[in-house]
């Protein structure tokens, strides 16, 4: 059964009616056209999907929408603030960091998470928080790099 | 036939390939200008159709001329000066739409931001056979220079006009032409104004050399970067027109099984469900695909099933199925390999075997289609947008003419996107939602079960060498997998190759580097045997039978980087190394390994990868393209494997088929080899191609035990 429920999407409230267990991804993407977020495999195993629920990083195609209810949820679209990217999205930008760039999102997304927790993450621990985003293309060195300037940039700018 | 086809022929295990291309286009000289604005507007004709014209060279005017036939780019310098680029190559994630619009800005000598590429739009841009063989950079980038270039003479050629000067001491530079002895100049958007120019390329017009490019070769980001790091890029699968509908596929429990009983009573009923049956074809649509798949779920089928072999038996099942004679072209001979057997001091025969793999490609396939009375459009991530084209006229019985492909810039293929079943299934859909666009994205399961496979494939080498080391003999045969870099680049006196084709037991085609990868396996491998057979240094064997001065320098600069040879400094390390050539680029790769001696559990540790495809357009894009094919090779290499059993699939999620991960990602090191004296090659498979060699031959020399399988250790090293 459809419920109405409400969202709070990238600061907006979205009043939506969808059945309880709906994976949040579907309703950001079919219903709200939040298409940043996307499908790669509808199991939580490839990380496409990957937004932020409360400031942690969910993988959203597994996440049912009524428990995300009160919670803030942050797509990549909710990233770029007034014209200006967010030190991840402009991290990954410099490096390079993307061929088909179908996978970005969600690392962009991973990275904020982990960069929040971690605002100085080793390269393994990069390594470890990234293990569940999928890169078909190989682009995973320029990854890391990313998130390791988007670092930087985060502590020389006090964010 | 041309060449082209003739090529595509002669890689057989493209056995996605069927239809003939059709060259066609929709656009006449009056719609371009239409569509672009006045200006000028060149167009490249293919060397093909070139020869065909040889009675009538030079340049043809168009006036009121219909565009000739085998037309392979185009460009247009409008009023406003900007410069648009017109190709049928699709953006797969190999950054072409940056690297082909770099050559044009570097040949028109405009700003490369003034330079935009329309691409695979069936309506717009020339045909193209598809995105394929690494052919962009060899075959379109000259073209679109040579457009370029002829655009340039126009541009110089108005502005002597203008000034009533001879055109040749006039200077092109900055998206101006400047007459260097009065000092003035013109910019191309004043030369262009109110023009309607438009001109076919005479001829190869002579091109800058790459010691002379100036935004060619430079490593310029991504066009559109910005719109990948925000989201904002729209995939296929993002699309959503107006009133789409969601569609889904029901698929049978097996391959080739048929559907014998059908009841969608409760289906139809409900409300805003559109249910097709056509033959074995069942689907839905409806407003949610949640609400299609509920539709599926409700119609009861049954389908009957055959017996089907699985992934244990399909090695010997090539072998003994092989057809009993392979065609001349199969087939390559030189000297007598018996002699050369019966001559050595040192004899090694071998078998090798690699298993089906997926390309898996993380945006699955997807397609929107829209009919308008009897016009489909259809938007689908595809290699070969006008191959789609022709299938969909082909299957709704419509002319070309009224189906058109647009291609958006597509979540990687790998080889894996050359066929039309998406755009097929949302186009039959579509044609009964009457004018509604329908969508439809495939699983990941589907996209593991129902797309195409890399060939699995069995291969025998036998060979022999003379007490010093020189190959005397070399047998080589290749069942099923194909014969893509099927020939030695070693010297030997007496050789024999040989392709056998085997009846399709999954659906197969093209993967990245086609069976470029389980041939240099076989033959890298095969080669380290012989080494310590010979009791000498893999890279010194190679070197003692290798002429190919190409060849020599990857290996020279792989090797040196890599500190080859290296010393052993703790148990379980081991090194290996391994090279080869195919479509004009060559490569060499050094790697190193740690086994576990008590888990078995193999790490690769470093590889360094030296490639060479003569003159570097984006050296940035191209280290990009050669360091995925790298760790995309990891999971070949390793642990990828099609698991399958009576037409099913067992691992058809990423939980279950493996493909690298960061974990998996060793120290990796790619020397980029850049020739301006050669023409550029394509570089989006060469680079796969010696990774798996590599790191067998370094799990040998760590410990003993010689793995001739593809993965080599799918569950680490002692479960072999």
């Amino acid at each position: 059964m459809a419920t109405p429920i409400e969202l709070e999407v990238n600061g907006k409230r979205y009043p939506v009616s969808y059945p309880a267990d709906t994976p949040l991804l579907y309703v950001l993407r079919d219903e709200l056209g939040l298409t940043g977020s996307k499908y790669g495999c509808g199991e939580g195993l490839c990380g496409a999907c990957t937004v932020l629920i409360a400031g942690t990083p969910r993988r959203s195609c597994q996440f049912p929408v009524s428990a995300a209810v009160g919670k803030p949820i942050t797509t990549i679209e909710g990233l770029e603030k007034d014209g200006k990217l967010h030190p991840v999205q402009q991290a990954f930008l410099d490096a390079g960091a993307f061929q088909c760039a179908f996978c970005t999102s969600g690392m962009i997304m991973s990275s904020v998470g982990l960069l929040q927790s971690n605002s100085n993450p080793s390269q393994t621990e990069i390594v470890q928080s990234m293990q569940g985003n999928i890169c078909r293309c190989g682009t995973h060195p320029r990854i890391v790099e990313a998130v390791r300037q988007a670092a930087r940039m985060m502590q020389e700018h006090g964010r | 036939m041309n060449a082209h086809r003739q090529k595509f022929l002669a890689e057989p295990e493209r056995y996605e390939f069927e239809a003939a291309p059709i060259h066609q286009f929709a656009l006449d000289r009056r719609d371009f200008f239409k569509l672009l604005g006045a200006g000028i507007a060149v167009f490249a004709i293919t060397k093909d159709a070139l020869a065909a014209q040889e009675t009538a060279p030079g340049p043809r005017s168009f006036h009121g001329e219909e565009l000739p036939k085998d037309i392979s780019a185009w460009l247009h310098v409008g009023e406003d000066g900007s410069v648009t680029g017109f190709t049928g190559k699709a953006e797969i994630g190999q950054n072409i739409r940056t690297s082909l619009a770099q050559t044009i800005a570097d040949e028109l000598r405009v700003p490369f931001e003034s330079v935009r590429m329309v691409m695979a739009d069936t309506s717009l841009t020339p045909f193209d056979a598809g995105t394929f063989g690494s052919r962009t950079t060899p075959t379109m980038t000259p073209q679109l220079r040579r457009v370029a270039s002829a655009a340039r003479d126009l541009l110089v050629g108005a502005a002597a006009k203008e000034w009533n000067v001879p055109p040749e001491g006039l200077r092109a530079a900055d998206a101006k032409v400047t007459d260097p002895a009065s000092g003035r100049s013109l910019r191309y958007a004043e030369l262009v104004r109110g023009k309607t120019l438009a001109q076919n390329l005479p001829a190869e017009d002579p091109v800058t050399p790459a010691t002379e490019w100036t935004v060619a070769g430079k490593a310029i980001p991504k066009v559109d970067g910005r719109a990948f790091v925000t989201g904002r890029h729209q995939y296929t699968s993002d699309l959503h027109p107006e009133g789409t509908l969601h569609g889904k596929v029901l698929r049978p429990p097996s391959f080739g099984a048929t559907l014998i009983s059908y009841d969608d009573t409760a289906a139809k009923s409900m409300p805003g469900v559109v249910i097709v049956r056509d033959g074995n074809f069942v689907a839905a649509a409806a407003p949610t695909a949640a609400a299609a798949q509920k539709a599926l779920d409700a119609i009861r089928a049954q389908w009957k099933e055959v017996p089907q072999i699985s992934n244990r038996e399909i090695f010997s099942y090539l072998k003994q199925n092989a057809e009993a004679k392979s065609e001349d072209r199969f087939r390559k001979q030189k000297g007598s390999v018996e002699e050369g057997l019966a001559n050595a001091a040192h004899r090694v025969d071998a078998t090798y075997t690699v298993a089906y793999i997926a390309h898996a490609p993380l945006e699955p396939r997807a397609a929107v289609a829209q009919w308008e009375d009897s016009k489909l459009t259809v938007w689908t991530g595809t290699q070969r947008p006008f191959a789609v084209r022709d299938d969909l006229a082909d299957i709704f019985h419509v002319p070309e003419g009224s189906v058109r492909v647009i291609v958006p810039d597509t979540g990687s293929a790998y080889g894996g996107k050359h066929t039309s079943d998406a755009a097929i299934e949302a186009a039959r859909l579509a044609r009964a939602a009457g004018r509604r666009p329908v969508k439809v994205v495939w699983t990941r399961e589907e996209e593991f079960t129902w797309a195409y496979f890399r060939p699995a494939g069995v291969i025998e080498v036998k060979s022999g060498i003379a007490a010093d080391g020189t190959l005397t003999a070399w047998e080589f045969h290749n069942y099923h997998s194909g014969m893509s870099a099927i020939e030695t680049p070693y010297v030997v006196a007496n050789q024999h190759t040989e392709y056998h084709q085997v009846p399709l037991i999954l659906r197969c085609g093209s993967y990245r580097g086609l069976a470029a990868t389980a041939n240099h396996f076989a033959r890298e491998t095969h080669m380290d045997a012989l080494a310590r057979a010979a009791g000498m240094d893999p890279l010194d064997f190679r070197m003692k039978n290798l002429s190919d001065a190409r060849l020599r320098a990857v290996i020279a600069a792989a090797a040196k980087s890599f500190g080859w040879p290296r010393k052993k400094s703790r148990p379980g390390q081991g090194f290996g190394i391994a090279a080869g050539f195919e479509k004009g680029s060559y490569v060499a790769t050094c790697a190193e390994v740690a086994v576990d001696g008590s888990s078995g559990a193999v790490r690769v540790v470093k590889l360094v990868e030296a490639f060479e495809c003569g003159a570097i357009v984006n050296p940035d894009g191209l280290r990009n393209q050669v360091v995925g094919a790298m760790i995309q090779g990891l999971g070949g290499a390793l642990f990828e494997a099609i698991e399958f059993e009576n037409g099913r699939i067992n691992n058809a999620h990423f939980s279950s088929y493996r493909v690298p991960r960061f974990r998996d990602v060793p120290d990796i090191e790619a020397i980029l080899l850049d020739r301006k004296d050669i023409p550029s090659a394509g570089a989006g498979e060469t680079p796969i191609m010696a990774v798996a060699p590599a790191i067998g031959n370094a799990i040998f020399d760590a410990s003993g035990i010689r793995l001739n399988g593809l993965p080599l250790v799918p569950n680490g090293l002692h479960t072999i």
